[in-house]
């Protein structure tokens, strides 16, 4: 027995933050006290503060302490482990209000949370399957096999009403009906963990952090509609979740939840890993299953939907790995529970992945309606360094912005949509007053136009086409009529691409000139970027009055192209100054102007 | 080609023979032994595969990941997905390429740097994001950029 359990992190941010080092540190220091035995760290998935890490949580208490370098983990344990008084220091302490938070579960970032999805990341390891199975796991899988026919499941998952949160919301269950519906024969059941949206990062998170509820999720799929074969389909950038994926599919086949017979009946079902190759366009369920097929990953035109025409041409299914994740408390506590959350049509839970100019980046899941003033005031933090909040992305390159006026409005499906921006898989991205809307539209295309896959025209041309407007827009060369003619190349690229990636790649173009117009007649009638953002439309100026000459600019700038002299006030070579803006960070009197 | 470089081809085709869909699998472990596919080794699969070489690298084109070059000895990776983005990726990359005298693209001529841009990695609480080999730097200034080229120059 344990007297202690210390959690720490290891999440994709933690890591990054050096949480591993923490860890070994840790370790190594629980040795040297000789309490080894006492004390057990537990390395697990991501906790969702990305912002805090590295962090750990040490328990019985529930303590959580933040920001952790390698000298804070002796005190950690002498102070706390060893003489159980909590170091203060190390704890949350509110940027504003200097509230200093001691549990985790008291923190506001936790508090507000509804954890479905989640319900395990964070908290167990994910290299023990017995962790997973201490907290129900496969207790779903053994209640569907145990006396529930396909039928049973299907109705059950779809009186949940879950709907799929990889991009569409098309409902879970009625997917797995017409799968179910298809003859009996070959079927396969595949997840789709592709994340091509830049920003967000819970599949990644729930795959590294508790791969066990997607292969039990999935078993019970196959259940669902007879299929005997799955498959699950990671991007190559995240080599970690393929690794902590294939070990638990060693474990649950050592265990017995896949394999044939499972667990004593006469359903057969298996899994196997295929990793992607880094084509956005592989996470549009046609070409992904292309891909698995080992060609281009080009789309097919639908229908045949998968549901009946899929893999190698037989029947199958495809669901992104949040909605799996919620396949086994919904069949654990039933249709009725999952229903009671979120609003009349987005049942459940949706998780976000919060990035950009915000306080508290992270993993959050709230139910589903939550507004998006909660999510980045109450949850998030607001805005870092006092500047304003400008707008949110969701639905990543295919979705559209968010602005100050839809800040009381609730995140759900058809709300989203109606205001020209999509659910998508959950990202979040927040940008701050000095974003340039017309150049995250450029980027967006920038993307779509390097993603095109390039097998319809319109897609490929007509991204091409709105690129180089867009470029024209932020390097100051902006014509007459570029709006027009944006707003043109969209609607036509809309209704004549052949696949999702064609048909919303315009989204983000429209949705910022539905919102912030004047900001793309700035950048054409008067040559000037509202944001301060686009270089070719700014320029910086010393002013000669402030400045105090003492030159720290001067050995800042990374093209030397501040000169003067000690003491006398220094000035710009326009021609030198590439704009990169160190000047105006590093000025200790504030004499540098941007305009 | 030299005979060790097609047993190791060989041994890998074998390995996933029966895999359906194999195609890939076996480029991506080519690609982990190797650094990157030639043109001799992608047809090399094809005639073990059985299928023509045009099909092979009409694939290996497609895919972003797969690469025709030899990269440099430590791979620098920005993320240019949204949330780096945002926090100043662009910045990031530009002190990279001014600090190796390269472009994004590129490996630097004593093959010791290849700059690259990456998709998202999903360490966006961080951003912005570099990956140096495995190496995962997160919230990186631009300014901390040339002390991080020192450190693997040094290695
Ligand atoms: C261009 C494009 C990219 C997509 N990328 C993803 C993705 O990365 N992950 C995902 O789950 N769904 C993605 N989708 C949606 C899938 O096509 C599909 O609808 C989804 O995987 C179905 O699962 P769900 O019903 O559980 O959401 C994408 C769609 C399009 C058009
Ligand atoms: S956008 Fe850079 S890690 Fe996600």
């Amino acid at each position: 027995m344990y007297r202690a359990h210390v959690l720490v992190c290891a999440g994709a941010g933690c890591v990054s933050s050096r949480s591993r080092d923490v860890r070994d540190e840790l370790v190594k220091i629980l040795g040297e006290r000789d309490i080894s035995e006492e004390v057990r760290v537990i390395e697990t998935g991501c906790i969702g503060t990305c912002d805090l890490g590295p962090v750990m949580i040490v328990y019985p208490e529930g303590v959580f302490y933040q920001k952790l370098g390698l000298g804070d983990v002796a005190q950690i344990v002498d102070e706390h482990l060893i003489r159980g008084r909590v170091v203060e220091r190390l704890l949350y302490r509110a940027p504003l209000t200097e509230i200093v938070t001691e549990k985790m579960r008291d923190l506001e970032f936790f508090r507000r949370q509804y954890r479905i999805a989640l319900r395990n990341t964070g908290v167990i390891d994910p290299e023990s399957i017995e962790e997973y199975i201490a907290r129900d796991g496969y207790m779903a899988l053994g209640t569907v096999l145990d006396g529930m026919t396909p039928d049973q499941v299907i109705q059950e998952i779809t009186a949940s009403g879950l709907r799929g949160r990889g991009g569409g919301g098309f409902p879970t269950g009625r997917k797995w009906d017409f799968a179910a519906q298809a003859p009996v024969g070959q079927k396969y059941v595949v997840c789709n963990a592709d994340e091509g949206d830049p920003g967000a990062f819970m599949d990644r998170s729930i795959i590294e952090g508790d791969p066990h509820s997607i292969i039990e999720a999935m078993a019970i799929a196959g259940y669902a509609i007879g299929a005997d074969q799955g498959y699950v389909y990671v991007r190559a950038e995240y080599p970690l979740a393929v690794e902590r994926f294939q070990l638990a599919l060693q474990q649950a086949r050592e265990y017995g939840f896949l394999g044939s017979a499972i667990l004593g009946t006469d359903f057969h079902f298996d899994l196997d890993v295929r990793v992607g190759a880094g084509a956005f366009v592989c996470g549009e369920e046609t070409a992904l299953l292309n891909s698995i097929e080992g060609n281009r990953g080009e789309p097919r035109p639908r229908p045949p939907f998968p549901a009946v025409a899929g893999l190698w041409g037989r029947p199958t299914i495809i669901n992104n790995v949040e909605t799996y994740a919620n396949v086994p408390p919904i069949i654990q506590h039933g249709a009725k529970w999952f229903s009671k959350i979120g609003t009349e049509a987005s049942r459940g839970t949706k998780v976000f992945a919060m990035a950009g100019n915000i306080n508290n980046t992270g993993l959050v899941e709230v139910p589903m309606g939550t507004t998006l003033r909660e999510l980045i005031y109450d949850i998030g933090g607001g805005i870092p360094g006092n500047k304003r909040f400008k707008a949110a992305q969701t639905g990543g390159p295919s979705g559209g912005c968010l602005t100050e006026d839809h800040l009381d409005t609730p995140m759900d499906y058809d709300t989203l949509l109606e205001l020209g921006s999509m659910m998508g898989s959950g990202g979040l991205i927040v940008m701050d007053e000095d974003t340039c809307m017309v150049d995250i539209a450029r980027f967006f295309l920038d993307f779509t136009r390097d993603e095109s896959c390039g097998k319809c025209n319109p897609c490929r041309i007509g991204t091409t086409r709105m690129l180089s407007i867009l470029e024209r827009l932020v390097s100051g060369e902006g014509q007459q009529g570029d709006i027009e003619e944006l707003e043109d190349l969209a609607v036509f690229i809309q209704e004549t691409s052949l696949c999702g990636l064609g048909q919303s790649a315009p989204n983000p173009v429209l949705s910022t000139l539905k919102n912030f117009r004047s900001e793309y007649e700035a950048h054409i009638r008067e040559r000037r970027c509202p944001a301060g953002h686009c270089r070719a439309l700014i320029s910086y100026t010393i002013v000669a009055e402030t400045c105090i000459g003492c030159g720290i600019c001067a050995r800042h700038c990374p093209s030397n192209a501040i000169v003067g002299e000690r003491r006398n006030p220094y000035s710009i070579v326009t021609e030198l100054c590439t704009k990169c803006g160190v000047c105006l960070q590093e000025c200790p009197v504030q004499a540098i102007q941007k305009r | 080609m030299c005979s060790t470089v097609a047993d190791k081809v060989y041994t890998i085709v074998d390995r996933f023979r029966d895999t359906p869909g194999s195609l890939i699998p076996i480029l991506h472990a080519i690609q982990e032994e190797y650094g990157y596919l030639s043109r001799d080794v992608q047809a090399m699969v094809a005639s073990e595969l059985g299928i023509s070489p045009a099909k092979v690298h009409g694939v290996v084109s497609f895919y972003s990941f797969f690469t025709e070059q030899a990269k440099g000895e430590h791979e620098i990776g920005v993320c240019m997905g949204t949330a780096c983005y945002v926090r100043g990726a662009a910045d990031v990359l530009e002190a990279f390429q001014n600090q190796l005298h390269i472009r994004a693209g590129e490996t630097t001529s004593d093959q010791r740097f290849t700059i690259g841009m990456t998709r998202c990695i999903g360490a966006c609480g961080l951003a912005p994001v570099v990956t140096i080999n495995d190496d995962v730097y997160g919230r990186l200034a631009p300014d901390r950029v040339p002390e991080l080229i020192e450190k693997y120059r040094r290695q």
